[in-house]
């Protein structure tokens, strides 16, 4: 499971990284967001993966831990899903100004010389 | 608790509450908003120097710290989040309200009409400052982190033109990237100790298995590049003259602080974790800070004497400040973190005042700011134009002047000023006896090459603003006057009185920032302060 898990998070990065150095601007945020799926996804293996354990006490005594999820991962990655949707948010409307302001989608601004 | 005790929370709640209450006021009522906004700003300045006041106070047993904790939640430290107030946050809250201060009195002149939100983003990025100098947690050091980076990129983009949607995009691109690697590190951290709590984290991390240890240090060196991108060390600060140099003045003053939440941090978290007392681990990273700083002051040194443009200049003397406390602050040593924190100041109070300076100065070369044309257009502001009423006497070339030349020695690091206190106390404490043989990581060759870039940055930084100096006020002939106005002129006045008073009270200063070190380097008191905080029983409890 976990080699599975490390392999996609390893494919999300590598994917994103080659976007984010991309020279239109489209690309980078499309990198930017594959990126943060990479993350969250780390974030929550961090947790140690555990197949049909809900990170959700049963009964009101605590039980032994090693039958629940960790539940802090899976809040730190609800967080960072929250923060990176508005960050992409802003972005988005930031790239189309910088469209309308300087008339071309290239992330210098301008288009480069031949 | 009375409310002295819930004053830690104040620097957050105010500007939080400020800036909700300034949404619900209709956009047209600017003034109303600027009233609200000054009204807070000097609240914030108050509660930050009640607090200093606070932090600084002795202990009541002998012990290395006095830490106000307050545990958010009622909930006890590892479990939830606490904020702490130590003599080094107390330090940054007082920098950031002073700041804060300047620049929106700056601002006022005209700069906040500019576009829309100034004030409402303002109080915001303040709050996400006052929380990450506050927070004893790193998962709600991220959470404050992208708070201030969100209100940075509004504030960045105010009074929009190409060139800052421009810099808006690379440093928004740059600043969610470091994010990323922040999340990384603070989770390789967590999935290796089980916990976020820094105070925690202090006591677990000599206790970590060997096999382990690798995971550890590769999170922490992940997240430390999250914080030296923000910094600006070299091969990471590529993108920082050219976005300060492209935000509006008041902003590119108050972004002087930016940085310096990023060495707040490696300070903070290096030597809390990676301390000398922390067993195998101990002082991790110091080549990489020593190295990487030493990079940074020759970079900026060779930048400041390329750049053309007096706030690219700026920009590079922002770097030159920023490599010398990451390097001397790698040098691991207490007496050179002390002098570290002075430096650290009288450079950004400089920094400040120079961007601040800049625009009154070129705004006597160019007639009618081209960067404003495009905002006239766009928000169809018909008194902005109107409103150029400065007065135009020749004392203003010398007030300018003045402040120029001592700008220039502040960042240079010539006597009388500051700039030169802190230098010298660099250097004397990266020598001493005492201090550099007993200092595990700084050999004597690293010491001198230290010695030698720091002075050699001191010089070159010295030619650029001559330099700069000449071409500006002595040389050019048919010159036109700049207006300026009273209320621009006053904050830079006032920034660098505060230099000159760090100067003359360099003995109390130094007497606080040895403190500082001291507790820095011993972290026994902050875990124990932190650790050990009762919660209040309930009501129903006794």
């Amino acid at each position: 499971m976990e080699l599975i898990v490390a392999i996609a998070i390893g494919v999300l990065t590598s994917s994103g990284v080659w976007l984010l150095l991309r020279p239109r601007t489209y690309q980078v945020i499309i990198g930017l967001s594959l990126i943060s799926y990479a993350v969250n996804l780390f974030i929550f293996a961090m947790g140690r993966l555990r197949m049909n354990m809900p990170p959700v006490l049963e009964s009101a005594a605590a039980g032994d831990p090693a039958l629940y999820a960790d539940p802090l991962p899976q809040a730190l990655v609800l967080t960072a899903i929250v923060i990176s949707f508005a960050m992409t948010a802003l972005f988005l409307v930031v790239l189309l100004a910088a469209r309308g302001l300087t008339g071309t989608d290239h992330v210098d601004g301008r288009e480069p010389e031949a | 608790m009375t409310w002295i005790d819930h004053l830690i929370i104040a620097p957050i709640l105010l500007p939080l509450v400020t800036a909700a209450v300034m949404l619900l006021v209709g956009e047209r009522r600017r003034t109303l908003k600027a009233t609200l906004n000054v009204a807070s700003t000097i609240a914030l300045l108050g509660v930050a120097i009640m607090l200093l006041g606070q932090a600084d106070a002795p202990p009541a047993t002998s012990g290395a710290a006095t830490v106000g904790v307050y545990l958010l939640g009622n909930w006890p430290a590892p479990f939830g989040i606490v904020l702490v107030l130590d003599r080094l946050s107390a330090l940054m809250l007082v920098l950031t309200g002073v700041l804060a201060l300047a620049s929106l009195v700056f601002s006022l002149a005209r700069w906040h009409r500019a576009g829309t939100h100034f004030h409402a983003l303002f109080q915001l990025q303040l709050m996400g400052l006052n929380g990450a100098f506050l927070t004893g947690d790193l998962f709600n050091l991220f959470v404050f982190f992208e708070v201030l980076l969100a209100a940075s990129y509004g504030l960045l983009l105010h009074g929009s033109s190409t060139a800052r949607v421009r810099a808006g995009l690379h440093y928004i691109t740059i600043n969610i990237a470091a994010s990323s690697l922040f999340l990384i590190g603070v989770s390789l951290m967590y999935g290796v100790t089980g916990t976020l709590n820094m105070a925690d984290l202090a006591v677990r991390i000599p206790a970590i298995a060997d096999e382990d240890r690798m995971l550890l240090e590769a999170g922490a060196a992940i997240l430390g590049i999250a914080f030296l991108i923000k910094a600006g060390m070299w091969p990471l600060c590529f993108w920082l003259p050219t976005t300060y140099a492209a935000a509006s003045p008041p902003i590119a003053a108050l972004f002087a602080i930016m940085s310096k939440v990023g060495i707040y941090v490696i300070v903070r978290v290096w030597l809390l974790l990676f301390g000398e007392q922390s067993g195998t681990s101990a002082l991790f990273g110091s080549d990489w800070l020593l190295y990487g700083g030493i990079m940074t002051i020759v970079f900026g040194s060779i930048g400041v004497l390329a750049s053309q443009d007096m706030t690219r200049l700026a920009g590079y003397s922002l770097l030159v400040s920023t490599g010398t406390l990451l390097a001397v602050v790698g040098t691991g040593h207490t007496s050179v973190t002390g002098s570290a924190l002075f430096y650290l100041i009288s450079s950004t109070l400089a920094i400040s005042a120079f961007y601040l300076l800049l625009e009154l100065v070129e705004r006597g070369r160019v007639v009618g700011a081209d960067l404003l044309a495009v905002t006239m257009e766009a928000f169809g502001d018909d008194d902005f134009a109107e409103d150029e009423v400065g007065i135009a006497i020749p004392a203003t070339m010398a007030v300018l002047g003045i402040s120029f030349i001592c700008c220039a020695l502040l960042l240079a690091g010539l006597p009388p000023l500051s700039g030169f206190v802190a230098k010298f106390a660099l250097l004397t404490a990266l020598f001493d006896p005492g201090g550099l043989k007993a200092a595990p990581n700084a050999t004597p060759i690293t010491a001198w090459v230290l010695l030698g870039v720091i002075v050699g940055s001191g010089l070159t930084v010295l030619i650029a603003m001559m330099r700069a100096g000449i071409k500006t006020f002595w040389a050019p002939i048919n010159r036109t006057v700049p207006r300026v106005r009273f209320v621009e002129v006053t904050p830079i006045i006032v920034l660098l009185l505060a230099c000159a008073t760090l100067t003359v009270q360099a003995g109390p200063v130094m007497r606080y920032m040895q403190d500082t070190a001291a507790s820095l380097h011993l972290p026994h008191g902050y875990v124990n302060d932190v650790l050990s905080k009762p919660a209040i029983p309930g009501k129903g409890a006794q």
